[in-house]
């Protein structure tokens, strides 16, 4: 326990939040890491699981795709692509890395969403005369929507994580303590360190929870985003009767 | 009018749906294709919005080949029902009525109007436009169906066993409604369902289909009744049985109508005030 008190006091002592190497400059860069990363796998994988998931044509070459590149070790693609591109593209090689890990988890989120919409609820628009661009627009994207938020949560999660390598590469981030507390036996410094990712990694996943439930339409599965004078006068017995025509 | 000929539809799987159909759907009337799940029937239903297209064969609307038309347009000047409501479940019941109209332009003040004045047209209270379907009932998210299927005032409102997910008391009450709107509307309605009661009571046409969606027998609800063109049709319509099969009987010197089972059905009057 005394180890704990000791990284507890690691993290508050001034040096750490004012001193040359502060923990609100290092959150800050790994947070920039993450969020840059996750926003480049959006990019990327949105479109594609949006592809698969409406079209219901190339799941499994995406699923063995994103398999493999689960199975990558990160450490080993980022020392790699770092001497490929040179030491001054490191930055570009971390946010590779960060991407590979992220693609899968939001490739999956993306077309799970759009498969798990009603396809009642598909054939009626197209019956109706939606093109199959408004069919994804209007239907399956808003309808997909929690599902594709929940694989950007648990891509953020991944690519925090692993942004603590972005430090063995000179990068900084919150891994440049476990790294220091490493390589310097300073065991208060690793654990702190190790502290404020997960403290860091559980605010995210907050973030990300709160913005799965806001992301569910309102009218599914009998959820109203905004309290509904209508919906209260649903489960009245009176309207109940009245509305059983 | 709407002109099925020799259509065939072989699925990619190889099971043919629909092989050889002749079929001719008048205008302004109500077509009703019954038979049994598998038949076909609503196959021959979605060929019409190009929802399924045919392998051979042509299909025409008021002489416009369906295959030479866009679908995309086809299907907005046609009303589809469904079974299943297939309403939007996150749009608001007026939203989801004028769906169409809106995708096709029209300004939301008037969509709003109109989405009204239809939610009147079917019999919803207007208290309801703001609700969600998932707070609705099944016979008032059906209701919302068929006020969508009316957004554009189509000519062909194509309707596919619309009325097979409502419990009974609600089916009747929809049917009713149905032929209410049909008196006023006049459209080309197309019915599927495989209940013959609701065949005979709905169709100004029917259309009783055996396996691939051959036709066992075509007219109206009296000619089927008075001269079943075969076993399979007597055998469907359950011409020699329960409540189809009346005699009469003589009580008193009075006459009663009754069933196979022998139970009253009523008694017989001169003819005069019967229709």
């Amino acid at each position: 326990m005394t180890l704990f008190a000791e990284a507890i006091a690691w993290i508050f002592s001034p040096e750490r939040l004012l001193g040359g190497n502060p923990v609100s400059q290092r959150i800050g860069e790994h947070l920039r890491y993450t969020l840059i990363a996750l926003a480049v796998s959006a990019l990327i994988a949105v479109p594609v699981g949006y592809l698969i998931g409406h079209s219901g044509k190339g799941r499994e070459v995406a699923v063995s795709l994103a398999g493999a590149a689960r199975a990558l070790p990160s450490l080993g693609l980022l020392t790699i692509l770092t001497l490929v591109f040179g030491i001054g593209q490191a930055p570009v090689a971390a946010t590779v890395v960060f991407v590979v890990l992220g693609v899968p988890s939001v490739l999956a989120g993306a077309y799970a969403g759009i498969e798990a919409v009603d396809r009642n609820v598909v054939d009626a628009a197209r019956a109706m005369g939606m093109t199959e661009w408004q069919i994804l627009v209007r239907v399956e994207a808003p309808l997909g929507l929690p599902l594709l938020i929940g694989g950007l949560r648990s891509a953020a999660l991944q690519i925090l994580a692993t942004a603590v390598l972005a430090a063995y590469v000179g990068l900084g981030g919150l891994g440049i303590y476990i790294q220091r507390g490493i390589a310097l036996r300073t065991y208060d410094e690793m654990l702190g360190g190790a502290i404020l990712i997960v403290a860091l990694a559980l605010v995210v996943d907050a973030v990300f929870a709160l913005l799965e439930r806001l992301a569910v339409p309102a009218g599914v599965s009998g959820r109203t985003k905004r309290p509904s004078p209508f919906r209260r006068r649903a489960l009245t017995p009176a309207t109940a009767i009245e509305g059983a025509g | 009018m709407i002109e099925f000929r020799s259509v065939t539809k072989r699925f990619p799987d190889g099971t043919s749906a629909v092989s050889n159909l002749d079929l001719v759907i008048p205008a302004h009337q109500t077509t009703v294709l019954v038979g049994s799940s598998g038949c076909g029937k609503t196959t021959i239903l979605r060929m019409i919005n190009r929802m399924v297209d045919a392998t051979s064969g042509t299909i025409e609307i008021d002489g416009d080949d369906v295959a030479t038309l866009e679908p995309v347009r086809l299907r907005r000047r046609i009303g589809y029902v469904m079974q299943n409501t297939g309403l939007l479940p996150h749009r608001r019941v007026l939203e989801n009525i004028v769906t169409v109209p809106r995708l096709n332009g029209m300004p939301k003040a008037e969509a709003t109007e109109l989405g009204l004045r239809l939610m009147d047209t079917v019999g919803l209270d207007r208290g309801l436009a703001r609700r969600y379907p998932s707070q609705l009932s099944g016979g008032q998210q059906q209701r919302v169906g068929v006020a969508r299927g009316l957004a554009v005032d189509p000519n062909i409102l194509l309707m596919d066993e619309p009325f097979g997910a409502v419990d009974p008391i609600v089916r009747a009450e929809l049917q009713t409604e149905l032929m209410r709107l049909q008196v006023t509307l006049g459209k080309t309605v197309v019915f599927v369902t495989h209940d013959i009661d609701e065949a005979f009571l709905l169709g100004d046409q029917v259309v009783i289909l055996q396996q691939h969606a051959v036709v066992a027998q075509r007219g109206t609800p009296g000619e089927i009744l008075a001269h079943p063109a075969s076993g399979f049709v007597s055998d469907f319509i359950g011409a020699e049985r329960g409540k189809r099969a009346l005699r009469i009987v003589e009580t008193n010197g009075s006459r009663v109508v009754v069933d196979a089972d022998g139970r009253p059905a009523g008694v017989l009057v001169d003819g005069k005030n019967g229709s």
